[in-house]
Parts: C-alpha cells; sequence; structure tokens
C-alpha cells in the first residue's frame, strides 16, 4: 500500500549473516519435510483399511504363516516401538524386506534407482535446452502483438503438444518410431538407442509448457523499468536481451523448472510402464498391485527424497542467481 | 459484450464446441451404444478396422469404437468427481488461513507448502495405496493429491484480495471474517479460480487415464479410456489402433478442457489476451522544416499514436518545441496530457506498435526521424543523452550490480575495458555525492534506496558527457526532503556540465523552482508556453490559470475554498473536437467546442492556444 | 464529545519498533494534520486507531474508554489512499456504503441513507447504483468518503487520501473534507506527506520522524515558526519556498 518504500531492510543485516540465514532456513525446511515424508509413508501401512498382510498374502493363505509375516515385519509391536525402529532401520539404510519377492527393499531399489534417474535428468536437461531458447526468441519475437501468426502457431503447437500426457506420447511414439519405421527398440533398456523414445516422451511435454512459460516471463521482463533504462543506454538488441532480460527471466523459470523435474520424476513412473524399463516406476506399480507394502513404502520414500532434494537444489540456486529472494525473503 | 467476444475467438468456439461434444456423448453414449459396445462378435476377435468395426475389436470380439464412446461417461464423470473433491478442498484449505487467525493460519499454509512441492503423481500413488486399487479409491486419490495445488492457489488469491483497501474497510466498518470472505473476496477470487478448476479438470482427466492405464484405476469390467489403453498396448504390434483410439480421445478432452479453461480466461481478463488493432493511420507525408537554430533539441509537430482497442489513440497530438543549450525547460499536465510520451518520444525511447511521427526531431545536431547508420546513433545518443525515469525503484536491473550497471555505458560507448569503465563509474557515483562509492558500486539496486538509486540514475547519465538531460518526473515517488536534494543535484549537474534539462512534473511548484520555461500540456497538446517566472502571475490560458489556483501551497489563503477545476481529465482515446478543455472551462463558448484554437505565439516568444485568452497587452519579459 | 487519544502507542513488527511510545490528542471536532516521510510510522498510527496494526504497548481511547472493535458500532473510521483498491469492483456504489451502515436498517431507509451519504460527498444518487469502475479516482475518493460518514463515525482517519489524485481533482476533494469537517464537526486526523495540503485542512499540526512526534502544535505556529531542526528541514524542501535551486544558466 504504501507508495515509497522505506530504505530496504537488507540494509540492515551485514555480510555473510544473511547467508548464514537462508542456509539454517533452508536446511530447516528441509529437515522438517523429510520427517513428515518419512511419517507419512510410516503410516501409510497403518493407513490401509483392514489387514495389509491379510490382503498381500490372500485370503487362503493360512493363518499362521499370516501372523509370522506380521511378526517378521514388525507389526505385532507398539505403534512407537514400530515408528522408532523404522527410524533406525532408516538410518543404517535399511528398508524392511520385500512381502512377496522377500528380498531386502533397500537393494531392489539400489538396483532400479539408476535407471529411472538417468531417464529422469535426462530429460529435464533436454527439456530445458529446447524450452529456454525457444522461449526467449519466440517471446523477442512476438511482443507487442507483433507476428499474430508467428504467436498463434507457437501457443497452438505448445498448448497441445502440454496438453497430450507422456505415456499418451509414449505410445504414440512407440508406434511411430518403432513399430512402423522400426528405428528405435519399443521397449526395455539396452544401448543408447533405447534411450530416445522413453526421453523424449518424457521431455516433449514438460518443454512446450516450459517454453511457454519462459516466453511470458520474458514478455513481462522486457516490459520492466529496467529495460526502457537498458535502452535508454542505447546498448544492442542482443545485449538488452542476454544481459538485462534473460537473468530476470531465468528465476521464475528456475522455479517453475524445479516443478517440472520433480513431476518428471514422477512421470517416469508411467513411461517406464510403456517402455518395461527397469526403473522404479514399474517396480512401484507391481508391488501397489501385488500389496508389497514395504516395497513401496521404500519406493516413495526414495521419490520424495528425490524430490526434496530438488527442490533444494532449485532453492540454493535462487538464491544464487537472485539475491534479493535469499535476503528479502521472511 | 467483452466476453462474448473473447470467446467467440476461435481457440474459445474451438474449445466449447469440444467440451459440449464431449459432454453429449458422456450423457447419452451409454444410452446409445452400450449394447453394441458390449456385444461379444467371436468371429472378429482382435480383428482390424473394417465396415463393421471401425477401429477394429478387442480379444473378446467387442467393437472398440463404441466401446471408446462408451467409456466416456466414465472417464468425465470420474474426472469432474476428482476435481470437485480438489476444489472444495482446496478452497477450504486455502481459505482457512483467513478465518482461523494468524498462528492455526500459518500452520495450515506451511503444510500446503510441504505438500505442494510433491509431484501430484506421487500423492497419487501414495493415496491409491491406502485407498486400494478400483475407481473409488483412484478417484478419492487423485481429489485428495490435487487440493494441495489449489489450496495454495486459493491462497494466493484471497491474500491478495485481503491485503486490498475494500477488505480493510469493510472490517474497520465492523463486518464479520465470514461475511468479508463470502462478500468480497470469494467473489473476487471465482475467476481465476473457475479458470483453474476447468484446466484441473482436464489435467485430472490425464492423470486419471495415466492411473487406469497403469491397472490402479477402474477395473474390469468397467472400463474407462486408461484402462482401453492398457488393454490396447499389448497389441500395439498387431493393432495400434485398438491402443491409439482411446489415447486419441483423452487428449481431445484434455483440449476441450484447457482450450475453454484459456478462452475463460481470456473473457475474465486474466492473462495476456488483451486484443489490440494494429490498424494505424497512413503516415502523413512529413514536410522537412528546419530546426530551431542554437537548439540541442527542436522538435516540430511531434505526434505519438498508439494502437488502441477500436481505433487508434493519438497521445501526443501535434507539439512543437525547442530547447536553447543549457536552457531548462519544463513540462506540467496531468495524466493523459502526453506529457511523458512527449519525453519518451524525444528520447527516442517508443517502441511500436506506438508509432511516433514529426516533422523533424533534432537533437544535437542529428534528426531522429531520419534513419541513421545505428552504431553511430547509438553512441551519439548513449553519450551525449541523459534520462532519469520517475521510479527509481524498477529503473535498475534487480539482477546486476549498480557498478557495472553505470560501466556498461562506457564499455558500449567509449570503449573502455571493464576496470576502467567501472572506476569510472565509482568516480562518477562520487559526483553524485554517494557516500563509499567503491563499496556502494559493489552492491545491487535493492540495497540502495530510493534518494540514492535516483542520483545513481543521474550519474548513469554522466557516464557520457550530456548535452540534454531528460527527466521523466524524477522525484514524485521521493520523500518531500530527499526530492529537494535530488533536484539541488540536478541543478549542480547542470551548472558543472552545462547540460540542458527537460523536466517533466505535475508539480506547478517543482517547475517553477527548477526550470526557465514552462510547457503546459493538456489531451496530448502544448496549450500554454510561458517563462517559469510568470507562471503564477501571467499565465492567460485558464487551464494554466486554474492548474496553478487548484494546487495550494505555504501561502494559500485559508479562509477561502481551493479553486476548482470541474470535470475530470481528458481521457486520450476520447479527444472532443474543438478545443480539449471546453468542457471543463468556465469561458467556453460554441466556437470553442467547434474549433480547436491554434498555438499562438506572441512578441516575447510566449505562445498560448486559447480563444478566450486576452492579447497580451502587458509588456511580456523577455526570457534570459 | 468525542477525543481521540493516542497514549504512549507502541507498535512492533518482529524486532523492529515502528512506533515508539506515540503520544497524540485529537480533540472534539479538530482537524489535526500528521506529516512525516515515508517510513516514519504515519500510516502505522492510522492503521492502530483502527485496529489493523497491533498495538503492542500503550492505548489508543476514545473519550476516556477503548474504541470498542465488536459490535455493529464503530465510532473510528478510515479513508485510504488507493481509490481504485478501496472500492470493492464487484459491490455497486451503493451496496459499498450501505455496508458500512450500522445495524440493519430496511430497505427504504438504507436507500434514503445512501441518497443523503451520496448528496454529501457531492456525487449524483443516480451513481449508487454503477460499479466503481465507472467512477473517475476523484469520484472514488467521494465514495469511500461516503463509506466511511456511513458508519456514523466520531473520528475519520484520513491517510494520504489526496495523493494519488490529479491535481485538478486534489482541490476538490480537500473542499469537501473542509466542508464536511466544518458542516458534521467531525474530529479527524488527516495524513498527508504533502505540507501545503495539511495547511490548508488541519488546525494542529503534527510531525513524525523515526517513528516518533517531534513537534506538534497550532498549524500556524509549527509550519510557520518550527522549534525542532526536522520540521525545519521539511518546511526547507517544500518546493516553491527555495528560489535558490534554480541556477543561472
Amino acid at each position: 500500500m504504501p507508495t515509497a518504500v522505506p530504505p530496504v531492510r537488507g540494509l540492515r543485516i551485514p555480510g555473510a549473516h544473511p547467508w548464514l540465514r537462508f542456509a539454517l532456513r533452508r536446511t530447516g525446511r528441509l529437515l522438517v519435510s523429510l520427517w513428515v515424508l518419512v511419517t507419512a509413508s510410516f503410516l501409510m501401512i497403518h493407513l490401509v483399511p483392514g489387514d495389509p498382510v491379510r490382503a498381500a498374502l490372500g485370503l487362503t493363505a493360512p493363518a499362521d504363516l499370516v501372523l509370522a509375516r506380521k511378526r517378521e515385519l514388525g507389526l505385532l509391536d507398539p505403534l512407537w516401538r514400530q515408528y522408532a525402529d523404522f527410524l533406525t532401520g532408516l538410518f543404517h539404510g535399511e528398508m524392511g524386506v520385500s512381502i512377496s519377492s522377500r528380498l531386502p527393499v533397500a537393494e531392489t531399489i539400489a538396483q532400479r534407482l539408476p535407471a529411472t534417474a538417468a531417464l529422469a535428468v535426462s530429460a529435464f536437461l533436454l527439456s530445458m535446452l529446447v524450452a529456454v531458447p525457444v522461449g526467449v526468441v519466440m517471446a523477442v519475437l512476438t511482443r507487442r502483438g507483433r507476428r499474430r501468426r508467428a504467436e498463434l502457431a507457437f501457443t497452438g503447437t505448445s498448448v497441445v503438444l502440454g496438453a497430450i500426457p507422456d505415456f499418451l506420447l509414449a505410445v504414440g511414439l512407440v508406434y511411430l518410431l518403432a513399430v512402423q519405421t522400426n528405428l528405435f527398440p519399443v521397449a526395455g533398456r539396452d544401448g543408447l538407442g533405447s534411450y530416445v523414445l522413453p526421453v523424449l516422451a518424457l521431455a516433449i511435454g514438460p518443454a512446450a509448457v516450459l517454453s511457454r512459460i519462459v516466453r511470458v516471463e520474458m514478455l513481462a521482463v522486457l516490459e520492466a523499468d529496467y529495460i526502457r533504462t537498458a535502452r535508454a543506454k542505447r546498448l544492442t538488441a542482443l545485449r538488452i536481451h542476454l544481459a538485462h532480460a534473460l537473468p530476470n527471466a531465468v528465476t521464475a523459470t528456475l522455479t517453475l523448472g524445479g516443478l517440472l523435474l520433480s513431476s518428471l520424476v514422477a512421470g517416469t513412473v508411467l513411461v517406464e510402464n510403456v517402455f518395461a524399463w527397469p526403473g522404479l516406476g514399474s517396480s512401484i506399480v507391481s508391488s501397489i498391485v501385488a500389496k508389497d507394502y514395504p516395497l513401496v513404502q521404500g519406493t516413495v520414500l526414495v521419490y520424495g527424497v528425490g524430490v526434496l532434494l530438488i527442490n533444494t537444489v532449485v532453492d540454493v540456486a535462487l538464491a544464487l542467481l537472485d539475491p534479493r529472494s535469499t535476503i528479502g525473503e521472511g | 459484450m467483452r466476453a462474448a467476444r473473447v470467446l467467440l475467438r476461435p481457440v474459445g468456439l474451438a474449445g466449447i464446441g469440444l467440451l459440449v461434444l464431449v459432454v453429449l456423448v458422456a450423457a447419452f453414449g451409454p444410452i446409445l451404444w452400450d449394447g453394441r459396445a458390449t456385444v461379444v462378435d467371436t468371429d472378429h476377435l482382435l480383428a482390424g478396422p473394417s465396415a463393421d468395426h471401425w477401429i477394429g475389436t478387442d480379444n473378446l470380439g467387442r467393437d472398440l469404437f463404441f466401446r471408446v464412446l462408451v467409456a466416456t461417461r466414465l472417464s468425465i464423470v470420474l474426472a469432474l468427481a476428482a476435481t470437485a473433491i480438489s476444489i472444495v478442498l482446496g478452497v477450504v484449505l486455502g481459505a482457512a488461513p483467513m478465518l482461523a487467525g494468524r498462528r492455526v493460519g500459518r500452520v495450515i499454509t506451511w503444510a500446503v507448502n510441504v505438500l505442494v512441492a510433491f509431484p501430484g503423481l506421487l500423492l497419487v500413488l501414495f493415496f491409491a495405496v491406502i485407498f486400494g486399487v478400483g475407481a473409488r479409491g483412484a478417484a478419492l486419490a487423485v481429489g485428495l493429491a490435487g487440493a494441495p495445488g489449489f489450496a495454495r492457489l486459493c491462497h494466493t488469491l484471497v491474500a491478495g484480495v485481503s491485503e486490498r483497501d475494500y477488505v480493510a474497510a469493510a472490517r474497520i466498518a465492523g463486518v464479520g471474517r465470514f461475511r468479508v470472505l463470502f462478500r468480497h473476496v470469494l467473489p473476487n477470487v471465482a475467476e481465476p479460480l473457475i479458470v483453474n478448476a476447468t484446466m484441473a479438470a482436464g489435467s485430472v482427466l490425464l492423470s486419471f487415464a495415466g492411473l487406469s492405464f497403469l491397472g490402479l484405476g477402474v477395473q474390469a469390467p468397467s472400463y474407462d479410456w486408461g484402462r482401453l489403453m492398457q488393454d490396447g498396448l499389448n497389441g500395439i504390434y498387431i493393432h495400434p489402433l485398438a491402443a491409439l483410439a482411446p489415447g486419441l480421445a483423452v487428449i481431445l478432452a484434455g483440449l476441450a478442457f484447457n482450450l475453454t479453461g484459456e478462452a475463460l480466461a481470456g473473457a475474465f481478463g486474466i492473462g495476456d489476451v488483451a486484443t489490440v488493432r494494429t490498424a494505424l493511420g497512413q503516415a502523413t507525408a512529413t514536410e522537412l522544416t528546419a530546426p530551431v537554430p542554437g537548439a540541442v533539441l527542436s522538435v516540430d509537430d511531434l505526434r505519438v499514436t498508439l494502437p488502441g482497442v477500436h481505433q487508434p489513440v493519438h497521445a501526443v497530438r501535434g507539439v512543437t518545441f525547442a530547447i536553447k543549450d543549457g536552457e531548462a525547460v519544463g513540462v506540467v499536465g496531468e495524466s493523459g496530457s502526453g506529457k511523458s510520451m512527449t519525453a519518451l518520444a524525444v528520447a527516442d525511447l517508443i517502441e511500436q506498435p506506438a508509432r511516433v511521427e514529426a516533422n523533424h526531431l533534432v537533437f544535437a545536431g542529428e534528426d531522429l526521424t531520419v534513419p541513421g547508420d545505428p552504431e553511430s546513433r547509438r553512441k551519439h545518443l548513449g553519450t551525449s543523452l541523459a534520462i532519469v525515469f520517475q521510479d527509481p525503484m524498477t529503473s535498475f536491473n534487480p539482477a546486476h550490480r549498480i557498478g557495472p550497471q553505470l560501466a556498461e555505458v562506457s564499455r558500449a560507448h567509449q570503449g573502455l575495458r571493464r576496470r576502467a569503465a567501472l572506476a569510472r563509474a565509482v568516480d562518477r557515483l562520487r559526483a553524485v555525492r554517494i557516500r563509499e562509492p567503491e563499496r556502494r558500486a559493489r552492491q545491487y539496486p535493492f540495497q540502495f534506496s530510493g534518494g540514492m538509486r535516483q542520483r545513481a540514475m543521474i550519474g548513469m547519465g554522466l557516464m557520457g558527457t550530456p548535452r540534454l538531460i531528460i527527466a521523466d518526473e524524477p522525484t514524485t515517488s521521493l520523500d518531500v526532503t530527499v526530492q529537494s536534494q535530488v533536484l539541488a543535484l540536478l541543478a549542480e549537474v547542470r551548472r558543472d556540465t552545462g547540460a540542458a534539462l527537460l523536466l517533466i512534473s505535475h508539480d506547478v511548484s517543482v517547475v517553477t523552482d527548477v526550470c526557465d520555461r514552462v510547457l503546459v500540456m493538456y489531451a496530448g497538446r502544448i496549450v500554454e508556453e510561458l517563462p517559469a517566472a510568470d507562471l503564477r502571475t501571467l499565465a492567460r490560458h485558464p487551464y494554466t490559470k486554474a492548474l496553478v489556483a487548484a494546487v495550494p501551497d505555504m501561502e494559500t489563503d485559508l479562509d477561502r475554498p481551493l479553486a476548482v477545476i470541474p470535470g475530470v481529465p481528458i481521457d486520450p482515446p476520447h479527444v472532443p473536437i474543438g478545443c480539449a478543455f471546453a468542457a471543463r472551462c468556465p469561458l467556453a463558448d460554441d466556437h470553442c467546442r467547434a474549433v480547436d484554437p491554434p498555438l499562438l505565439a506572441d512578441a516575447a516568444g510566449n505562445r498560448v492556444a486559447c480563444h478566450k485568452a486576452a492579447p497580451h497587452s502587458v509588456t511580456s519579459k523577455v526570457t534570459a | 464529545m468525542s477525543v481521540l487519544s493516542f497514549r504512549d502507542v507502541r507498535v512492533r513488527y518482529g524486532s523492529h519498533t515502528v512506533l515508539k511510545d506515540v503520544s497524540l490528542e485529537i480533540g472534539d471536532g479538530e482537524v489535526v494534520g500528521l506529516v512525516g516521510e515515508s517510513g516514519s510510522g504515519k500510516s502505522t498510527m492510522a492503521r492502530a486507531a483502527v485496529g489493523l496494526a497491533p498495538v503492542t504497548g500503550g492505548e489508543i481511547l476514545l473519550d476516556g474508554r477503548p474504541i470498542p472493535r465488536r459490535g455493529p458500532v464503530r465510532p473510528v473510521q478510515m479513508v485510504f489512499q488507493d481509490p481504485y483498491s478501496s472500492l470493492d469492483p464487484r459491490m455497486t456504489v451503493g451496496e459499498s456504503v450501505a455496508e458500512a451502515m450500522p445495524g440493519r436498517p430496511g430497505k427504504q431507509a438504507r436507500r434514503a441513507e445512501i441518497t443523503r451519504l451520496l448528496t454529501l460527498v457531492h456525487l449524483d444518487p443516480s451513481r449508487a447504483d454503477d460499479l466503481p469502475g465507472r467512477l473517475s479516482g476523484g469520484q472514488r475518493q467521494r465514495v469511500a468518503l461516503a463509506r466511511a460518514l456511513a458508519a456514523r463515525p466520531e473520528v475519520i482517519i484520513a491517510d494520504e487520501i489526496t495523493s494519488s489524485l490529479d491535481v485538478s481533482v486534489q482541490g476538490a476533494v480537500l473542499n469537501l473534507v473542509r466542508d464536511m469537517q466544518r458542516e458534521l464537526g467531525l474530529s479527524m486526523l488527516f495524513i498527508s506527506h504533502n505540507l501545503a495540503v495539511v495547511r490548508y485542512v488541519a488546525g494542529r499540526v503534527a510531525v513524525m520522524y523515526g517513528g516518533e512526534i517531534v513537534e506538534q502544535g497550532p498549524a500556524a505556529q509549527v509550519l510557520g515558526a518550527p522549534r525542532h531542526e526536522y520540521t525545519r528541514h521539511l518546511l526547507a524542501a517544500v518546493p516553491g519556498t527555495i528560489p535558490t535551486v534554480k541556477e543561472p544558466t
């Protein structure tokens, strides 16, 4: 409401202080989120209506087997004890034993995680590499109602591409580039060629969405007063766009890029199922269907930790890029 | 009207048309075609497309085309149910912080923020585990998973509206929290919520399809599109359409929701969908006129035209003036008078689609209306024209430090290296009286106060050797004490460099303090030009007189009411014919309302545009 | 009798003290002008008086009693700076004004009251059915004033009510404020950064600096013969008072 902002608060804080405060605040948030995640995944098995072990083993399973499994899983202990055991187990890298395969959950996850991570990271990089230049160029070309037709084509294409979910794209790509033309393998993880289709399927949608966001951000930044200042300095168009506009558009892009990366992590679940990719995504689905709760628990935990780490990295990157968000906040 | 126009644009039509189609199929599909979708044809198991079965059959020989149509209802109903759960929960959680008070509100906000960080699909899987596999469980899971996102959106919107003064006014007037929520807040956030709900329905539809596709959603014998796709995927080698057709249906339905949402957003005026019609009038052939000799700036018949919604808006309608070397000229006027547009046009900073025309616009010997070598013109303007903008808070790039932002000028136009340019920047900061310039040069703009930024902005203009400083309301957003410091600095800079000044201001007192001559603008034209010293006493235009009288100063007579100008300032798109001030002028007659008075100069060079202006009987003072 | 008194009022946000034990009295039927630079705490005074800012020390009294914060009677009302934010864009002018009326007047009574109030602020009563979008900034400020009056207040707080208006419109609103104050005998706290405006409407003036009132007294005395250093500084900065700024060219 006040028109003139009083001398900025940041002035009162000397030197490295704000960075320390930022680090503390951010670490605190990460730890609390981790605790929420761990507790939620612990509670998951208890929130399942009925008897989870009975459900997992089937109605025909003998009662003593069910009881034995329950004892094995620690489900007969009091809740606080189970919680404590769960936490201590986590600290030692243990996540229990799968009900169906009877293998340690940690082992299964360690085996499958790299495939998923490789998929998510390469898809993220690809979508960023495509989206940022495309968005910036489209913004500069179409600002202030110029080139209406190019704008319409771009918006139309990106809306349609962004609206197609990754697993449908995957099916379409399989049909076009694997079944029809045999260019790439239909399924499995075997050599670089097998990466092309899953990565494309994962990256196209986010790239379309992100490029629209980059364009809108860039358009907003190009209207800012400081861009007018840069023009008043009679800098070249290239310098105005790259040195003055882009860094300011990137902050918002990065925030959304982070969200995008975490949704990419989740998106792997579907795409992995289409391509029979030997990652976490195919195992979580089969374990949900099989009601293999320890395995589900472990996988959800790993996905969640991945997402939280990404968010933290993005926040740190944002703070480095835009010091206002570090000092201004809170 | 406007809403209808936006909805009827191609995007809106396509979206709404598609949505109507989808809803119709969902409503009537199962009634009309349920039989044909369930009948088993053992002669055609897993058959390809044929005249009987347009897109083939499944492993029981059931017609896939009709199965896709019939599946519409379940797919849509489940998606809508899940969306409804998301919205209701989201609105409750989003509005709760406003109702529940500070502490509880903070906890809710915090919890929502933690949940939002997790991608929707992960939450869906989590809830799917709890609620179990199946349609009901999946609807709950998808609905709950969407709630945090909606809560966050709703919270942001509610918080935005809650900060408005009318909410504060309602609370001061004793209106209860719930009443404020329902009467003021919710109606004002409804539009973006509806838009987002529509789009959310589209994405919920997709995630539902995904869930069924994974085998976690709808279970046989029921089927939705995702289920059909899963069944089709296994046979994609022999029978690709079985997987692709339901996929296509999902995409179409998703698009229907998304496009309708976009169109609604446009109709509500959210987002960048404003229709700007760029049809501008033909450029009139400009006759070349000679610039005023000895002037650093000479402008003849400057016009600025902006594209408007219905027709072009003439923001500046033929402005002619000159500034001599070292002279200070002020431009006063109210909002919409075209004074800022004039400043931007003179500085060659107006961009397409706005259009600048002039017979000539000569700055320091170069006519800016004539195309020239861009490189040398950049250098010319970059070093000899300094500009100070109104809002020092937003005029510096927040991402760069102050020093480099100044140094950039010297690096671009004077060929200085980084170190030398930075040294000059520090020197200029010292010149505009910024203490500890070395340290300040390394700081970001947000670490500067408003007054300091405006000094730094002047310092930026001093990186070259300015012949003219254009200052557009340079002190409007500053406190009065800071304002006087900045004005004093401007005067000092002019004394040291001999630069001329074009000062734009709405404040008559500021202009009379600083300037030699004053141009008074109204509705895009100059209505009077006179020496600043004569503004209070010898003004001839009724608008100038009224403007001076309407503003109280420290000598205003306290026993009399302030002079008042009736009516409101001219809205630039609606400039009347005749004298633009006639509607507010006590002297106006029919002649004034029909014929726009020309701007005529007297012997002393003072100009006035008024039919009723008394001929200058008094011997006017000659400008220094 | 309605006297609004701030007694050692302190407002803190976190570790930042915005008002430092401020005392100020607004006498019956008196207009007190409050001047100072941005960030000096002027607006916080206003917001504290109407309960929008948390008072962490001292008290604000109306006629020696705490100001009622519940129930239908709200004797302290406020008019805000930004005419574009102070009216709900979805409520008609009449609805906005009526909302502030104490009790639940009947339809007829309400209509009559709206007409009376709009006429009082020199607005055509037929504008009651208009949405704020069709009003100019000056007209909106008149509606905001009418809404404040609808609550039958004893004290009105006006926070920079003319600083967002065009200069040709500002005069009319200032005249209105003076007329109304004289006719209705309202007590008023008139906040502005513009000394000339405050001088025109206020009988007494208080000067704020750094969360404290550094000088107060009759307007003629404070603005004519200031005693505090900061007040002198402030007065010296008013444009039109120091012709030395202009440099010969």
